[in-house]
């Protein structure tokens, strides 16, 4: 095994781990757990990026022509997916100062490198002809930074529909009681559209670059066509809050099916239907 | 009382249109309305993803047979995303943009374009998150430090006198207003480009084999031919390989344009590096060989004797890789059955496609039933088609002898948009918009500074349209700022 593929695998404990510390510290509210998760979170971001970086200078010595950004396939898409989940929730949680949503955010970072770490082969294989674009970078990069707001939402409607049931206990404290309902709604609605600027601009990257490559900027691919779902499904959402009485609880489910939506557009379209777009 | 006077005669029949008008506007308009229609979006979109597009009539009833062929074909399902009913949503979702969009900015207008704002100050003297403090500076001290501070932050301002003293109103970012509004017109902007090109663009193909010219291309859809207005030769085509492996590294063609016998242009071209002449475009997409056999890479032509097979569970999603010998039955794990690899063929032909070299094996069920199952080396996923348990690829058959030097056709995607620069201004449109709107405000601060005493008081609030917890940050700093500078004067003073 390259050393990329190790250090990846170690990456994927420390994301376990600091998920595992996340929960208990929310569980038991300890406050020096919570502390120890966050730093945690770091060192597995830092980890990540390390072996990115490392894959990258690896493709680079294999032969000459090998060389390219680890973005081409579902093992390394995987990878960079699970680090922009651990950014975006590192953001999250400094913004908010709460530590109760790494609870829920970094056992995603976790499941999507261990969900990478099984992949049969994590060979560096050089770009094929049509993948050979910088729109490869620009693509995948906002695509991803999307996905991942989008994963986080997930997490934090997750944590809406569990706190809309309890919202008479007690107010915060020291980060580690969950945020009120509100704050959550608000939470959720900033990254919806952080997420959804960044598929918006994923889906034009694709386009543009599809036009260079495919010959037409839009041809109604399944892997198309479910980002395009995807989209519609988040600026249903967005439209939601200018509805007397549709926050809440509404935007929380839909932010949910949204997410499954983008889990579909990444995986199932793969897996279950044929098309142009079988990198990943 | 008056209006029930009135009833017994009912409105006229001009007031009973403008009652019509007013309700189709208002539903027209409605947000509601874009929320049903984007979520129909979603949902039917889903179904262009399962039904395969575009293919011939009798292929659906073979595939689901008669009754549901016939529903496909009746509902345009075939081709739904250019099918009128879902053109018809599209339009609407249009109107309903439109009509929201005109709705709305006959509103904001009104505060976006204004030479002088208006500030409520009481309105923004009872803010609950506002800021005061005593300073020992009399106001008048204050005025000119005070009004350059706000106008580091803030392009508008004004200072506006009140009973007391005196009041710095201060705004930016009216203009911001307008970004869901270019949000809006982005959609239409892009559904209007899609228009154009599918109106008076064209797509088309054309082999061209090595040293040869061609100037006629066959239309996609129609099949139709049609000429160009210039032609195109192909003086060689090459492909590349990475070093010691099947992996294509470059399809890369040599093309002479000429124009009424004169070449005007000399070019390679590539997949992901077009040529644009007379803006048409030239993609390199495929190739093969001239002698009208199918597309040879370094592909083996004999059956291997050996060769990696990957297996899929579709239920679990774990992949198992086995090497098996030709004849020789493999079982499949997760009792998914067994696999026998038939035969070999160098040129296989599924349905009329042309596979290239494939592997033919036979699928039994562990219920017992077979099935053939196609495998060609060039579409390792083209057995998920088949929707099965278990999906098989073969990863590489036994290594190839290189592709003798023989000579090739280039295939070319011969492609015409005059839409795409009206897309990709909608694209802009969107991605600034989408900024804008996400993330700038229309941010509206005061400053009122009161005499008391010798000094004076200093109430800091602000507004925002977007992000309240922000403009609170701006407020507090702001604070800070003119506190500072206050004591400042008081020191030197």
């Amino acid at each position: 095994m390259a050393y990329n593929s190790l250090i990846l695998s170690i990456t994927t404990f420390i994301y376990g781990l600091a998920g595992v510390l996340y929960i208990f510290a929310w569980i038991f509210e300890k406050p020096t757990a919570g502390r120890l998760a966050t730093r945690v979170t770091v060192l597995a971001v830092v980890a990540n990026t390390f072996g990115i970086l490392l894959r990258w200078y690896e493709s680079h010595q294999l032969h000459t022509g090998y060389g390219y950004a680890p973005l081409s396939n579902l093992y390394e898409s995987l990878v960079f997916f699970g680090w922009t989940i651990g950014v975006i929730y590192l953001w999250v949680e400094y913004r908010y100062r709460n530590k109760t949503i790494g609870a829920f955010a970094v056992p995603l970072a976790f499941l999507t490198m261990a969900y990478a770490s099984l992949s049969p082969d994590k060979s560096i294989q050089p770009l094929i002809p049509a993948l050979q674009s910088n729109w490869l970078i620009a693509h995948v990069i906002t695509c991803f930074l999307g996905y991942a707001a989008f994963a986080v939402a997930f997490a934090v409607s997750v944590m809406y529909l569990i706190k809309a049931g309890d919202e008479k206990r007690a107010a915060a404290n020291g980060g580690l009681r969950m945020p009120s309902a509100l704050v959550l709604d608000d939470i959720t609605h900033k990254l919806v559209m952080f997420g959804f600027l960044f598929l918006t601009v994923g889906i034009i990257t694709g386009a543009v670059w599809a036009k260079q490559a495919w010959t037409r900027y839009w041809s109604w691919d399944p892997k198309e066509t479910w980002s395009l779902i995807t989209w519609f499904i988040y600026a249903a959402l967005l439209h939601f809050r200018l509805m007397r009485g549709w926050r809440g609880k509404r935007i929380a489910v839909l932010s949910i099916i949204g997410f499954a939506a983008v889990l579909f557009t990444y995986f199932g379209v793969n897996f279950l239907l044929s098309g142009l777009h079988s990198y990943a | 009382m008056q209006e029930n006077k009135e009833q017994p005669s009912g409105p006229g029949p001009s007031e009973r249109l403008a009652e019509y008008i007013d309700l189709w506007w208002r539903f027209l308009a409605s947000v509601k309305l874009s929320v049903v229609l984007l979520l129909c979006l979603a949902a039917l979109s889903i179904i262009g993803t399962v039904v395969p597009q575009n293919l011939a009539g009798q292929e659906y009833a073979r595939i689901y047979g008669p009754f549901w062929a016939t529903l496909v074909l009746v509902l345009d399902l075939d081709g739904m995303y250019q099918s009128w009913w879902f053109r018809a949503l599209l339009l609407l979702l249009v109107i309903n943009i439109v009509i929201c969009s005109v709705d709305r900015l006959q509103s904001t207008w009104k505060t976006i374009f204004v030479r002088h704002p208006k500030f409520d100050l009481n309105g923004f003297r009872n803010r609950r998150q506002r800021h005061e403090m005593d300073l020992k500076v009399g106001p008048a001290a204050l005025q000119a430090p005070f009004e350059r501070a706000v106008g580091k932050s803030f392009r508008y301002r004004k200072v506006v006198p009140t009973e007391n003293g005196y009041a710095i109103t201060a705004e930016k970012g009216r203009w911001t207003r307008l970004g869901v509004y270019a949000v809006h017109l982005s959609v239409v902007v892009m559904l209007l480009g899609g228009l154009i090109g599918s109106r008076f663009g064209f797509e088309g193909f054309v082999a061209v084999p090595e040293g040869e010219s061609a100037d006629t291309i066959q239309l996609h859809g129609s099949g139709q031919r049609m000429r160009l207005p210039f032609t195109i030769r192909c003086d060689a085509f090459t492909v590349e390989f990475y070093e010691g492996t099947r992996r294509p590294k470059v399809y890369r063609s040599r093309l002479t344009i000429i124009e009424g016998g004169q070449e005007v242009v000399q070019r390679e071209i590539e997949v992901n590096q077009p040529l644009y002449h007379q803006r048409i475009g030239i993609f390199q997409s495929s190739y093969g060989r001239a002698d009208g056999r199918a597309p040879a890479a370094a592909a083996p032509r004999e059956a291997p004797d050996e060769v990696t097979v990957t297996l899929r569970s579709a239920a679990s999603g774990m992949v198992y890789t086995r090497t098996v010998a030709m004849g020789q039955a493999i079982e499949i794990p997760e009792n998914l059955g067994w696999l026998v690899l038939e035969r070999f063929e160098a040129d296989a032909d599924f349905q009329g496609m042309d596979l290239g070299p494939a592997f033919i094996g036979t699928l039994t069920t562990a219920e017992g039933t077979s099935r053939t199952v196609t495998l060609p080396l060039d579409y390792p996923r083209f057995d998920a088609m088949r929707r099965g348990d278990v999906v098989i690829g073969v990863v590489d058959g036994a290594a190839g002898d290189a592709a003798p030097a023989e000579r090739y056709y280039t295939g070319l995607q011969i492609t015409y948009d005059p839409g795409v620069p009206v897309v990709y201004t909608g694209f802009t449109l969107m991605i600034i918009g989408c900024w804008v709107a996400f993330f700038m405000s229309h941010q509206r601060l005061v400053v009122e500074v009161t005499a008391r005493g010798d000094g004076s008081r200093v109430m800091v609030a602000g507004t925002a349209n977007k992000n309240k917890t922000g403009m609170q940050v701006v407020v507090e700093r702001m604070t800070e700022k003119l506190t500072a500078l206050a004591e400042d004067r008081q020191g030197r003073s």
